[in-house]
């Protein structure tokens, strides 16, 4: 599969920050332009009576330019550079933090979790949509044999196994030809390539988890595929060897839906077609007498389970058909154009009035924990869509069993289709009419659509689809494409929604690279998806916690870090801007440009650095809550309002450094130098208070970080004022003796965090928000955490009792099942007939899955 | 190290069949309470307890001190004159073209003390409007010219008072050219009042900055603007203490520079005759002049800025200590109520 070059991402938070930045830099020239007017003014009413700054009384015209030019220069540190350099490395930590994570670990294969892409862990906190494949990423796609139905005999019906069934062992024994034809196309029909370890023992290679677990199973059916030597394949049989050559293969398309080989019977030359595929390629091709009822029923029987089923057939050829057929075959395979097509042409002309064999059942079991995490996910908020090419059945059942839907009388199923287009707009109006009702409601409802009618929605009701794409928390794709799973993500993305896919296979991996966040599971179907992917995880389930954990602490820490950034840097800018008021609007500097310097890449970064340690709840508290992930999803804490209170808040800060500073030191003591250590002293006191104020748990590296770097601050003051050289030589010795050095540092302390205090406990307390308040019930051991441990308990239980019976046990589907049947009151109002909603009973189409390679 | 370099270099061929294990659980991030985020953390939360109390600490601290520095301000005895327009005579019209004249341009002033000035008396003057701070102004020095006599042609920083006529100016710049050049004298019951210019200036700077073979050189040659004051020529810039403290300069358009020490105490009631030159000009851009007195605090010199400061801090916070108690015992809010976590999700707050 084509990969495409994936585009770069960039975070909704970067474009959050772009934006403010555009914004800044907007403020910037309007300070620059108007200062530059006013130094101008200044320069030519003003500055020209002040005969000691000789000013030259003609100057050429560009002399207007310089002023807004030093103001442009002393503004530049405005946009603070830094904040760049910073993202980068706390992202990288970000990425680091997931790939160490202990609690990511896939246990049974020891794979860590893996962050490739760096610099989009905060959208993972923002996610809305996450659209999932089913098998292989909710399900383990570990397929294992469970039932099968041959020849209108069912078997493993009561005990779950057929392999453990007596009656399938004893009809093999018996040598029952319908059971031995059965079990040599399980054996034989597929590309599996058995190997001989040097102990003897076989083991096959398949590229299909079904294949290998329908050869796996005919070989504890006493049907053992020995050794494939080139086109020569050899079957052990209860001791006696069968040998059979392979004529052809007609491989498997996601078109087909089949595949079949054509083998020769050495014993006796007899040349067979033996078919496997899902029932609605095989059922209609069977032969005109044959009885199918069983067999429709059987399908429809496992596919309400949430088996994969697969139709066996077979049909003996004659030798001139076969020959006849082979000519064309080989033309077809050796044509340029549209050879695809052409050899599924040529392969129909064999495949046709099949003996139908039987009907198997494959298990796909869900993950461990994947009910757990789609609830928790969902309760954050997050809407789910299921993208399948797997049955309509198969995948409701699937969904039903992780609670992606709820069954009745909370959830409700809408189901799209139709043939036409008529019947699709039909259909999708309908839908989209109760969707419209119900919102208002606190129901689940979830939509249901398959690819046939998705193409079309697509193509002509874009719009309409839309809306309901918008509306919908919860829907299901089956039988989809990989790239309508792609034109969906890119449906979501259009209407602004951040977007999650994650996959497992190689048809995933076009949705995962359009999604905003693609997420890898490194399964069993290899890495491709892995590799495309952003994040590569083991399992399902470490999505909670990759979102919810790591997720949500990005975000919230890098809210921090960019706000903190602009407003240290806006706040020596304002001091800046408030100095030129007393230097005549010249654009003097206060600060030397070695303290500007420091102040940005060291001073003021190093401790708000350590804020990627920052945890304001705890892992475990955010995992009862997932609803608190709602300040991430609606970017709660980085956005132009929380961004004007850090504005404001370096504008206060700034004047209280300003002013306390300029009166301070004043008159005798209003020496250049000193003045400029005293202001910048004041600022490094604030921040060092302010990311204190702000911090949610200090560790010891935290506090080494804010106190070390006040520390350091003076230490290397000191450096600076022995280097006899330097601008500012004995300046901090100087000062630091002096008592009113420390008055007024800690006045400015005292004046610009007392307020900021007040106004955060204020909020803290009367209007606490429900980050707060789980702050504080996490804190003082309040009452929400008993409550919250309580409350989610009685679902798992529930849950677990309920997946795996109702895959096992036929008797307890209905309960499940059920309730999705029976027609609301209010939907039925509304719809007179209920016509979406007894789709169940008229779906007269039986349903097995197959997928050679998987198109789900 | 040493130690296991070597025993894996002895068990090569062991370690090689080893090494495959190693490698595979080397995929998997070793634990450690950082890795896993799970460093010991010490979560504090703003309980009305702390806030309140944190606000009733820094009043307790904050008031006393600035009582304390308010009475250090009022100790300090400082005696403000101005005198720019006094010493302009009466009949003058055009002040600039009169101090732009030359001439003898003495004027007496008397001052009397208020209270008693235990020595040393600093007598500064003070500038107003001055802006010592413009750009043009503040760069146009050469620190390497003033350190060093071998630097003497680094004047590229000074324009526009870098050269004359082709020559270098020592000390060179705005700063220097425009130095201060009233003189005071003062005199109490017509006995001189000795008014020590040494050590006026910081010793870093005497010792540092300025450079004992630097030598003042074409400094105000042009004849027609002389800025302020001359230097005299013999004496190297590090003993110039006028000029030293003129090179700091102030940040602020108003400030005070030390023009001397007067080295005994003043009584109550005295009487102070200053003879003072007034020869700069201030006078076209509306510049004040004034002539002060003042002792000393550990706090420096007369400013009430900082304890008006510590007590408007100290008294704010100590309300909203009290505001805060007050709304706490009339309206107490159990913190971490789980009735105001509420996650119905109204479609309308997205």
């Amino acid at each position: 599969m084509c990969r495409g070059i994936p585009e770069p991402k960039l975070t909704a938070m970067d474009a959050m920050i772009d934006k403010l930045t555009g914004a800044i830099f907007v403020f910037q020239i309007v300070v620059v332009i108007v200062l530059g007017i006013a130094g101008n003014v200044w320069k030519d009413t003003e500055a020209r009576k002040q005969w000691y700054v000789k000013y030259p009384e003609e100057s050429p015209w560009f002399e207007l330019l310089i002023i807004p030019l030093r103001f442009e220069l002393l503004c530049s540190i405005m946009i603070p550079i830094s904040i760049k350099v910073s993202l980068d490395l706390v992202k990288s930590l970000y990425a680091k933090f997931i790939d160490w994570d202990n609690e990511m670990i896939d246990q049974e294969t020891g794979t860590p979790s893996h962050a490739t892409n760096t610099a989009i862990s905060e959208d993972l906190g923002q996610v809305e949509y996450i659209l999932t494949d089913k098998t292989g990423t909710l399900t383990e796609n570990k397929m294992i044999f469970r039932r099968c139905c041959i020849n209108g005999v069912f078997y493993g019906n009561d005990s779950g196994d057929a392999l453990k069934d007596v009656e399938l062992h004893n009809a093999v024994s018996s040598r029952s030809p319908d059971v031995i034809h059965f079990l040599t196309v399980m054996a034989i029909c597929n590309t599996v390539i058995p190997m001989k370890t040097k102990t003897g023992d076989i083991f096959y290679k398949a590229q299909s988890q079904d294949e290998d677990a329908l050869v796996h199973a005919a070989a504890r059916l006493h049907m053992v595929f020995v050794n494939k030597n080139a086109n020569i394949l050899e079957i052990k049989f209860n001791g006696s060897t069968i040998q059979y050559e392979v004529l052809e293969t007609l491989e498997f398309t996601s078109d087909r839906k089949r595949m079949s080989v054509v083998v020769k019977d050495c014993q006796n030359g007899k040349i067979l077609l033996l078919t496997k595929g899902a029932d609605e390629a095989i059922l209609p091709i069977a032969c005109p007498g044959q009885q199918t009822r069983a067999f429709f029923e059987a399908v429809e029987q496992y596919s309400q389970l949430g088996l994969r089923t697969l139709c066996l057939a077979w049909r003996q050829l004659k030798e001139d058909e076969y020959e006849e057929w082979s000519l064309l075959f080989k033309e077809a395979n050796s044509t340029l154009v549209d050879r695809e097509w052409r050899i599924a042409e040529v392969c129909q002309r064999l495949e046709h009035d099949l003996e139908i064999l039987g009907v198997t059942a494959i298990e796909d079991r869900l993950q461990d924990g994947v009910p757990e995490t789609i609830e928790a996910l969902r309760k954050a908020g997050i809407n789910f869509w299921m993208l399948t090419g797997d049955k309509k059945n198969t995948a409701i059942q699937i969904a039903l069993s992780c609670n992606f839907i709820s069954p009745e009388p909370k959830g409700q199923l809408l189901l799209i289709d139709g043939k036409t287009e008529d019947e699709v707009r039909q259909s999708l109006e309908r839908v989209l009419l109760t969707m419209r009702i119900t919102t208002s409601e606190p129901k689940d409802v979830a939509f249901v659509v398959d690819g046939w009618a998705l193409e079309i929605a697509l193509k002509y009701y874009r719009k309409a689809f839309t809306e309901l794409a918008i509306l919908s928390r919860t829907a299901i794709c089956c039988r989809v494409t990989p790239s309508q799973k792609a034109q969906l993500v890119e449906l979501l993305k259009s209407c602004d929604y951040r977007t999650l896919a994650i996959g497992d296979g190689g048809n995933d991996v076009r949705m995962i690279q359009q999604a905003d966040i693609g997420v890898g599971i490194s399964g069993r179907e290899g890495l491709q998806a892995a590799r495309a992917a952003d994040y590569s995880i083991g399992k399902f389930r470490f999505l909670k916690r990759l979102i919810l954990v790591h997720g949500r602490y990005s975000y919230n820490r890098t809210a921090f870090l960019s706000q903190y950034s602009f407003y240290k840097s806006l706040l020596i800018c304002f001091i800046q801007i408030f100095f030129s008021f007393i230097s005549g609007v010249s654009g003097t500097s206060l600060f030397n440009s070695l303290s500007l310097m420091a102040y940005n890449v060291f001073y003021t970064s190093i401790p708000v650095l350590v804020s990627v340690l920052d945890k304001d709840l705890s892992e475990e508290t955010v995992m009862q809550h997932p609803q608190i992930l709602f300040y991430c999803q609606a970017g709660r804490l980085l956005n132009p309002s929380t961004f004007a209170g850090w504005f404001g808040r370096s504008l206060f800060h700034a004047i209280v450094v300003f002013v306390i500073s300029i009166h301070a030191y004043a008159y005798e003591k209003s020496e250049m130098e000193e003045v400029s250590m005293v202001a910048l002293s004041g600022c490094i006191w604030l921040q060092a208070f302010v990311v204190t104020l702000e911090t949610n748990s200090f560790t010891i590296l935290q506090c080494i970080a804010i106190w070390g770097n006040l520390a350091s601050f003076y230490f290397i003051n000191w450096i600076f004022s022995a280097i006899p050289s330097s601008g500012m030589y004995t300046i901090m010795f100087r000062l630091c003796r002096q008592p009113s050095y420390w008055t007024t540092v800690f006045l400015i302390v005292a004046a610009g965090m007392g307020p900021i205090l007040a106004l955060k406990y204020f909020r803290y307390t009367y209007r606490p928000s429900k980050i707060n308040i789980l702050q504080q019930a996490e804190r003082l051991g309040g009452p929400i955490l008993s409550l919250g441990s309580i409350e989610p308990q009685p679902r798992p239980i529930l849950e677990k009792e309920v997946s795996p019976l109702s895959i096992t046990q036929p008797k307890n589907r209905n309960p499940v099942y059920e309730p999705l049947l029976s027609d609301s009151p209010n939907t039925r109002r509304s719809f007179g007939s209920g016509a979406p909603f007894d789709f169940f009973q008229t779906q007269s189409r039986l349903s097995s899955s197959y997928s050679r390679n998987k198109d789900n | 190290m040493m130690s296991s370099n070597t025993a894996s270099s002895s068990a090569a061929v062991a370690g090689s069949a080893d090494s495959a294990a190693p490698r595979r659980n080397s995929k998997k991030p070793k634990y450690s309470r950082f890795t896993q985020q799970e460093l010991p953390a010490c979560k504090p939360i703003l309980t009305p307890r702390w806030v309140i109390s944190a606000f009733l600490l820094v009043s307790v601290v904050f008031i006393p001190i600035g009582v304390v520095s308010l009475f250090a301000s009022r100790d300090v005895v400082e005696i403000v004159d101005r005198y720019d327009n006094d010493c302009i005579p009466d009949n003058t019209t055009d002040k600039v073209n009169y101090i732009q004249t030359p001439g003898d341009k003495s004027c007496n002033r008397n001052i009397t003390v208020p209270k008693r000035m235990k020595q040393p008396i600093f007598v500064y003057y003070q500038l107003d409007n001055f802006y010592q701070n413009h750009r043009r102004y503040v760069k146009s020095r050469s620190d390497a010219q003033l350190r060093d006599n071998s630097s003497a042609s680094d004047t590229s920083s000074c324009k526009p008072e870098d050269m004359y006529n082709g020559k270098i100016i020592v000390p060179c710049g705005l700063i220097a050219w425009s130095l201060f050049n009233d003189t005071y004298s003062f005199s109490r019951n017509s006995s001189q009042l000795n008014v020590n210019k040494k050590d006026i200036s910081w010793k870093s700077d005497r010792e540092h900055k300025f450079g004992s073979d630097v030598y003042p050189l074409n400094f105000q040659a042009n004849g027609t603007v002389i800025g302020g004051a001359s230097l005299n020529s013999s004496i190297p810039l590090s003993q110039q203490e006028d000029l030293i403290v003129w090179m700091r300069t102030a940040a602020l358009p108003t400030f005070r520079k030390l023009y001397g020490k007067i080295e005994v105490d003043l009584e109550p009631n005295d009487v102070i005759s200053v003879t003072l030159q007034n020869n700069y000009n201030t006078y076209s851009f509306n510049g004040k002049k004034k002539l002060v007195l003042s002792t000393t605090s550990w706090l420096g010199g007369k400013n009430d800025f900082l304890g008006i400061a510590y007590l408007t801090v100290g008294g704010l916070c100590f309300f909203l200590a009290l505001v805060f108690t007050l709304v706490y015992l009339v309206k107490p809010r159990r913190l971490g109520d789980p009735s105001y976590l509420s996650w119905n999700r109204n479609p309308g707050g997205r």
